[in-house]
């Protein structure tokens, strides 16, 4: 059975694609996905080679059908999302368009359409370490969500097919929509985050958030010796929200280097960063089978 | 004046620039608000230490069937855009998770037996941090939207002479939110390949949105020139350049502020802020733009 | 009586699909002749939101009165209990196709779910 791992930290720029870069390179016959979809990195380290792009259809958008309109400002008035700026004819945004449809249906002229827009692409591609499934939201886009569970379950049809051992999400920063859309379904949560005050604030709100969904996570403190103090406090506080310390990596400007040469660390083998990880991952798969075999 | 800081990628400095503006600004009498709307993960109030004065729900309308008067015509579920309504029979099932308030299912009832209540998503807290006027928004843990809560802290803040306004990471539905009706976006970034691809994702949704912005570049000392090649093409102005400073990680993992500890950074900081009002459209230039209908 | 059972793909003895709303495909069985049809579940797979729900309401307008699948969540399973679904859960290491779940119904060896099995994706 393929083990599905997400990458996640709540605070943004903690480390999690340097991290997943560099696993993707140590996991065997593994599927990739980057799950951040907003600011999606991943293809900056795995330089994939896109097989396949396809069109996203995110969400219903409305327009005005200029001819139609005898501008009496229903749906301008209608619209709970500030969305329509009166005129002759009103304006819909198209980026703040929530597609609830309601302007649509109130329009006693028939003028506005409804209908499914283009809102980015997602590609499947091929990567020196396997394949991998992206994704780009258009500027200015929403409903990050419904792409992000787009791409899982694209990566999911491609495992099966290859009776794939993982697959590994790099996931998206926070707590909220796009988050919660690269869980379901997942087996484990690595955690990557750095020992400061707002790494560890978003660390609990993080950890509350696995706790709900039930899913197993391990904890992993990027640049952990910056601070070893708060590290360790941090790992303790993992410990007591469900969450066993799997590694820890040290503050190393090697992943700068590599992000600058477009591979991952593991291209330095002697770099501590790359020490730490293979480390990192050694634990991460102990892990995995100890919760098989203690029968999930 | 409204000026938000922002950068797609995360963990690249928004949150200690806007505090440190808001601080350089209050010690020279400047009436400053600082809005968190990062309300997946606020982190301001770590550095700022607020106290908090006063603190309300946020809120979004949910629906509320009279299931004693449905005909189980079906009409609501079939509205809803979101799934979140399910009609079996006469028994109607309503998921407000799902729901984003829309009101559709409300106005298009034909039995007119759908009221809307308010379901809390999180709180809106308000304060201040000496002379700095503080406002943050916090996301229950489990909640998806993010984009209304992040309105209504910009909605229950109080009029100040500067707002500023410090964005969740990512380019999407939350950010776009948060930049809504700003002056100037500030996009904090930094020279790497992760920090320059986010940035010209966010720059580009800020051209899409017609929102002036500048950069600041943090940690300009490591990486490579491309960040400063794009934003010399797209004429974006360099707002400040902040060099990589093991004291800065140091003040940012003890919570402290760099314009009180570090006092030789003041005037890097005051420099930074007198760009952001050179950068400002001046009003006449918008009305001109605005009259001839062509965007920048 | 009609059972429906989610599977990986369309038929008799075809491998069972361990998820509920975004399961590949549903074949309902006609449990004294063991007829078959099968519906795609492809609109709900890439649904954001609700994909359990709809599955659900799919499943009930197929006048399904008993559901055999691996996982179930919250919102699907308000909508299957209030469609008067009982809900059996299938266990993938002792039964691997449509036909193994079916008979392990019948002989009443599968645990009936009274509560959701999974923690629900608001999304």
């Amino acid at each position: 059975m393929t083990k599905e791992i997400t990458i996640l930290s709540g605070k943004g720029g903690a480390g999690k694609t340097t991290v997943a870069g560099a696993l993707a390179t140590l996991a065997r016959n593994a599927v990739l996905i980057d799950a951040d979809v907003d600011a999606p990195d991943l293809h900056l380290l795995l330089q994939p080679r896109i097989r396949r792009s396809e069109t996203f259809y995110g969400s219903k958008k409305a327009r005005i059908i200029a001819a139609d309109c005898t501008h009496c400002g229903l749906c301008v008035d209608a619209c709970r999302f500030d969305a329509i700026t009166p005129g002759e004819p009103p304006e819909i945004s198209f980026f703040f368009c929530e597609g609830c449809g309601m302007c649509y249906r109130i329009c006693p002229a028939e003028a506005i359409e409804f209908a499914e827009a283009r809102t980015g692409e997602w590609y499947v591609s091929d990567t020196d370490y396997g394949p991998m499934v992206h994704a780009r939201l258009d500027p200015a886009q929403g409903n990050s969500g419904k792409l992000v569970s787009l791409v899982r379950e694209e990566g999911r049809k491609i495992a099966a097919a290859n009776q794939a051992e993982y697959i590994l999400t790099d996931g998206p920063p926070g707590i909220g929509c796009p988050v919660i859309a690269s869980l379901a379904g997942t087996d484990f949560v690595l955690v990557v985050t750095e020992p400061t005050p707002a790494g560890e604030h978003d660390l609990r709100r993080l950890a509350e958030l696995l706790g709900l969904f039930k899913i197993p996570a391990g904890l992993c403190l990027n640049k952990w010796d910056l601070n070893p103090e708060m590290a360790a406090r941090m790992e303790a506080a993992g410990r007591e929200l469900g969450m066993e310390a799997v590694g820890g990596i040290r503050f190393d400007l090697t992943t700068v280097t590599a992000q600058l040469e477009g591979r991952t660390v593991m291209d330095y083998p002697a770099s501590p960063a790359a020490t730490d990880i293979g480390d990192l991952w050694k634990n991460v798969e102990k892990l995995l089978k100890k919760n098989d075999s203690a029968g999930r | 004046m409204k000026i938000a800081f922002a950068s797609g990628k995360g963990g690249t400095g928004k949150t200690t620039v806007a505090v440190n503006i808001a601080n350089i600004l209050q010690q020279t009498g400047v009436d400053v608000q600082l809005l968190d709307c990062d309300v997946e993960e606020p982190n301001a109030h770590l550095f700022l230490l607020p106290r908090i004065d006063w603190s309300v729900p946020a809120t979004v309308r949910r629906p509320e069937v009279a299931e004693e008067h449905c005909t189980g015509c079906g009409v609501c579920a079939e509205f809803c855009e979101y799934n979140a309504i399910t009609v079996l029979k006469t028994t109607v099932l309503v998921f407000p998770e799902l729901c984003h308030g829309c009101g559709v299912c409300a106005e298009f009832c034909p039995e007119r037996i759908i009221t809307e209540s308010d379901r809390a998503i999180g709180v809106i807290e308000g304060g201040a941090a000496g002379g700095i006027g503080f406002v943050q928004g916090r996301l229950n843990v489990g909640e998806v939207l993010a984009p209304p809560l992040i309105n209504q802290v910009k909605e229950k803040a109080p009029a100040a002479a500067v707002t500023l306004v410090d964005c969740p990471p990512g380019t999407s539905c939350p950010v776009i939110e948060a930049v809504r009706g700003m002056d100037l976006v500030v996009l904090v970034s930094e020279p790497t390949p992760f920090g320059f691809y986010d940035l010209t994702l966010m720059a580009t949704t800020l051209k899409t949105l017609d929102i002036p912005s500048g950069v600041v570049v943090n940690r300009c000392d490591i990486g490579n020139d491309e960040l400063y090649r794009f934003c010399r093409r797209e004429g974006l102005p360099i707002l400040a350049e902040i060099p990589h400073d093991r004291r800065i990680a140091e003040c940012y993992s003890r919570g402290v502020l760099i314009t009180e500890a570090l006092p030789e950074y003041r005037e890097l900081f005051a420099d930074l802020w007198k760009r952001v009002i050179d950068s400002l459209p001046s009003p006449p230039d918008r009305e001109g733009r605005e009259g001839t209908g062509t965007s920048p | 009586m009609k059972i429906a059972v989610t599977a990986q793909k369309p038929g008799w003895t075809e491998p069972l699909d361990n998820r509920f709303g975004r399961a590949a495909w549903f074949v309902i069985v006609d449990g004294e002749t063991k007829k078959w049809t099968a519906a795609e579940n492809l609109q709900n797979r890439q649904a954001a939101q609700g994909a359990g729900i709809q599955a659900a309401a799919a499943i009930i307008d197929r006048q399904a009165q008993v559901l055999l699948s691996g996982n179930v969540g919250p919102k699907a399973f308000r909508v299957l209990q209030a469609g008067g679904v009982r809900m059996y859960r299938t266990d993938t290491a002792k039964q691997r196709t449509v036909a193994d779940a079916v008979a392990a119904w019948e002989r009443g060896e599968l645990e009936e779910i009274t509560a959701a099995t999974t923690e629900g994706h608001s999304i």
